[in-house]
């Protein structure tokens, strides 16, 4: 645990940057608005600002510095005011309710996890047949590799309307698209990981006359652990993500990704803002839970990880 | 062959703090090495053998005493570069050729081109290595990369050497190759060696002063000075003084821990 | 009925043909191996084809490869446009900013240990994040046109290299920085001669990944806004009017990109790190 003081360093000394940034951001809107409250503002008319750098304009009006912390629509939005707005839509609303960050976050984590499940499972399979086959290997696997480098997460909404035009909604074509996105990078970490061992150990096994099956439930499954949990790790961010993309410009009302829209298209900063950060969170416990569930079996495995 | 001391070790003392606890490994350690010597230091696992050698590289900082090299303090002898290294492992960089992995402190410490070719020549002939210059590391057998690795250390003429079990990793055939090529340079070029070695043959057949050491803490139970002539044939292995010498190494480990029995 | 049957011969005589070749005397030569995988290929795109015909699918739902083929051919000038706008201007050049960004992030971090131990940890969390969706916001603040977009893939390259990077510089062996100690090397000797060489194999790792990212936040940041112009804007406006053969021929555009940057970036490293046991 002693990174723990160097982590937190580094996330205060982010915090810090960004507080800072908040006031050359904001300080042109924000002068407009005081202008209009008849509040002194130097220079006083717009069109002279608009010259001004924020930093310049900042320094020449620091009585509405704080004014930058609390505007209502922000171009950055200070820290308390992103929390403040996290706070009042996860806790201050009821679950069911269509402003609750938590009843969106169900909405994107549901199709997430179960694509995720979906992607994993054929992904492991497609490895075995992989690694036990060898025409799948050279014919498919090019492929596998290939297809990581296509873009296909930009095709993520039109899955969802051409499927939605078919009357397959809601919750199968949002988990077609995690599951396309963690099938990959655990098909390849699962290959990779099923030919770890290395030759001594498998020609130890071969003097035992093991039989494939045998050498794949003793030798190469537990040795593509390690494996496994990075690509799946890999996995559940990209599904997450691929969740999100694909609640985008296609009208849909509900999740992380409409949130962030929404926001955006009714100038309300903070929703977006909130939104973000909540998908953010979200992907950091899924990835920490995988990660604790990684040490802990590599752990009883004695692999234990570095 | 000169009485000078090059390397003093008063009252050496050193301790590791570490997760399970504090190792004490050196105690008292006092020690004369004389220019142009060829010592070797022998002794079980955990005797402090490697340590000793890495606190006259500078690498280690003892927690009390003296060490001096050259009359300076160890760091300062690094400094000057006064010594050259050479390691278990051969170390060798994989993205450099043989060549290239020679010039390496030549081009650190600021040689011109012309003379890095000429050392980086000279001193691949004397290890027996010449023409392999533009192979890469992976290409060379363990005996052949360890003796780019000696020649590295040859190459910018410090007057000491000190070698932490070179050979361990290579076969017997090859470790005599290397022994008998190893006196061979020693002979021509007059440095001082310091040699950390498991092999009690290879201490008593490489060496003028033999150090045994026993572990827990790391000190000296034994300095043997050897009769054996300079110039040494392999199979003065087989002479009954060698053997004699090699009685008082073994008996000299075997006190030293008796109480691990 | 003739179609779907002929679809069916296809699939077998591709699949037949692959399992002769994996399994013959010839499979181990390099000509063999990539022949494989493009066989398997082109039945994949011939039963495609065969199944859009025989079923009459709607090319609303799933044109024939020949439609989209064909789109390729007249649209060229267009498609040329979008290219360098969301390649070549907003990918590119985030990739090489965020880039250079996070290499000198990982070489000042490098002279304290402090700061390595906190990057680490940090940095790969933000690696893990949904950074795409700061599009809108960077839309805001950066204008629609491609600068917006570079300051996203910027945002989305910059962790996987930064933490690679620093995982790189980290793994040499106390065994080699102990040997240019003793030749009193320095902080930047021991850097530029042993420990960037060294760092090469994690370096590139990153900028494997980060080939991917860039062209995903690219193409997808252009769905928040972008002038009449770009691979993202084209997708959606297309996508709006169902000229399904338009966007998917915008995808190959992009999955030609996408495989053609990785493997320019995979031909670097293996030149390299030719001495790495894994390029051996």
């Amino acid at each position: 645990m002693k990174s723990v003081l160097p982590i937190l360093t580094v996330i205060a000394a982010i915090l810090l940057f960004w507080v800072v940034c908040v006031v050359p951001m904001n300080i042109h809107l924000v002068a407009d608005q005081a202008q209009r409250d008849e509040l002194i503002v130097t220079p006083q008319t717009p069109s002279a600002r608009q010259d001004v750098s924020g930093v310049g304009l900042a320094l020449r009006n620091t009585h509405l510095i704080p004014l930058t912390y609390n505007f209502v629509r922000p171009n950055l939005p200070s820290p308390h005011q992103v929390a403040g707005e996290m706070y009042n839509t996860i806790f201050g609303q009821k679950i069911t309710s269509k402003r609750s960050l938590v009843y969106h976050g169900w909405v994107t984590l549901a199709p997430t996890l179960l694509g995720f499940l979906i992607g994993t499972s054929l992904g492991i399979f497609l490895a075995v047949g992989i690694v036990y086959s060898r025409v799948m290997d050279l014919s498919v696997m090019p492929w596998a590799i290939v297809s990581q480098t296509i873009p296909i997460l930009a095709l993520a909404p039109m899955v969802i309307v051409v499927l939605g035009s078919m009357g397959i909604q809601g919750l199968f074509p949002k988990s077609l698209i995690s599951a396309y996105l963690s099938f990959f990078p655990v098909v390849v970490g699962m290959v990779k990981g099923l030919r770890s061992p290395d030759a001594m150990q498998l020609d130890l096994l071969r003097t035992y006359n093991a039989s494939k099956s045998q050498g794949f439930w003793t030798l190469r499954l537990p040795a593509s652990a390690p494996y496994l949990f990075a690509s799946l790790k890999i996995g559940i961010s990209a599904s997450l993500v691929g969740t999100i993309v694909a609640e985008l410009p296609t009208g849909a009302r509900a999740g992380f990704g409409a949130r962030m829209l929404v926001g955006d298209q009714y100038g309300q900063p903070l929703v977006s803002w909130a939104a973000l950060f909540a998908a953010a969170i979200t992907a950091a416990a899924l990835v920490g839970i995988f990660s604790l569930i990684e040490r802990i079996t590599l752990k009883r495995m004695g692999m234990a990880a570095t | 062959m000169s009485q000078k001391p090059i390397i003093t070790a008063r009252d050496l003392d050193l301790t590791f703090t570490t997760n399970d606890g504090p190792v004490h490994a050196l105690k008292d350690v006092n020690l004369d090495i004389n220019k142009g010597d060829f010592v070797s230091f022998i002794g079980p696992s955990g005797c402090g053998k490697t340590t000793f050698l890495r606190c006259i590289a500078g690498l280690e900082t003892p927690t009390s005493g003296d060490i001096s090299v050259n009359g300076m303090t160890p760091d300062q002898a690094r400094q000057a570069r006064a010594y050259g290294y050479v390691f278990q492992a051969a170390g060798l960089y994989p993205w450099r050729t043989i060549g290239g992995n020679i010039k390496l402190p030549l081009e650190i410490m600021g040689f011109d081109k012309a003379e890095q070719a000429e050392r980086v020549k000279r001193v691949m002939d004397l290890v027996d290595l010449t023409g392999f210059d533009r192979k890469f590391p992976w290409q060379l057998s363990g005996g052949m990369q360890q003796r780019a690795s000696i020649a590295r250390a040859l190459a910018f003429d410090a007057d000491i050497l000190l070698m932490d079990e070179p050979f361990g990793a290579l076969d017997e055939i090859v470790r005599d190759h290397l022994n008998e090529q190893l006196l061979k340079l020693w002979a021509r070029t007059e440095k001082t060696i310091a040699f950390v070695t498991h092999s009690i043959p290879e201490a008593v057949y490489l060496s003028t002063k033999i150090v045994v050491m026993s572990p827990r803490p790391g000190r000296i139970s034994d300095v043997i000075e050897s009769t054996l002539p300079r110039d040494r044939p392999l199979d003065i292995r087989d002479s009954a003084e060698f053997i004699e010498i090699a009685h008082r190494v073994r008996d000299g480990l075997r006190a030293g821990h008796a109480d691990d029995l | 009925m003739m179609a779907t049957v002929a679809a069916l011969l296809v699939w077998g005589a591709g699949w037949w043909l692959n399992v002769r070749l994996a399994t013959g005397p010839h499979s181990d030569r390099p000509v063999v191996r990539a022949l494989i995988p493009a066989i398997f290929g082109i039945t994949v795109i011939l039963v495609w084809e065969l199944l859009v015909w025989a079923f009459e699918i709607n090319p609303v739902i799933l044109p024939a490869p020949s439609s989209i083929a064909e789109r390729i051919l007249v649209e060229g000038p267009r498609l040329w446009a979008d290219f360098q706008q969301t390649i070549i201007k907003g990918a590119m050049t985030g990739y090489v900013f965020g880039g250079l960004a996070a290499f000198g992030v990982a070489i000042l971090a490098d002279r304290s240990d402090f700061l390595t131990r906190g990057i680490l940890p940090v940095g790969s969390f933000m690696a893990a994040l949904p950074i795409v969706g700061t599009a809108p916001i960077f839309v805001k603040w950066l204008g629609s046109d491609w600068e917006s977009k570079a300051a996203v893939v910027a945002v989305m390259v910059f962790f996987p290299i930064l933490v690679n990077t620093v995982a790189g510089l980290k793994d040499t062996s106390a065994m080699q920085r102990d040997l240019m100690r003793t030749y009193g090397a320095g902080y930047w000797p021991t850097l530029l001669k042993l420990r960037l060489p060294a760092a090469m194999p994690f370096i590139f790792n990153g900028l494997k990944i980060a080939t991917t990212l860039a062209l995903i936040g690219s193409i997808v940041a252009e769905f928040f806004g972008s002038p009449t112009v770009g691979m993202g804007f084209r997708i959606s406006t297309s996508f709006g009017q169902l000229a399904l053969d338009m966007v998917w021929a915008e995808i190959v555009i992009a999955a030609l990109a996408g495989s053609g940057f990785y493997g320019a970036i995979t031909l670097i490293e293996k030149r390299v790190t030719f001495w790495h046991p894994s390029q051996r």
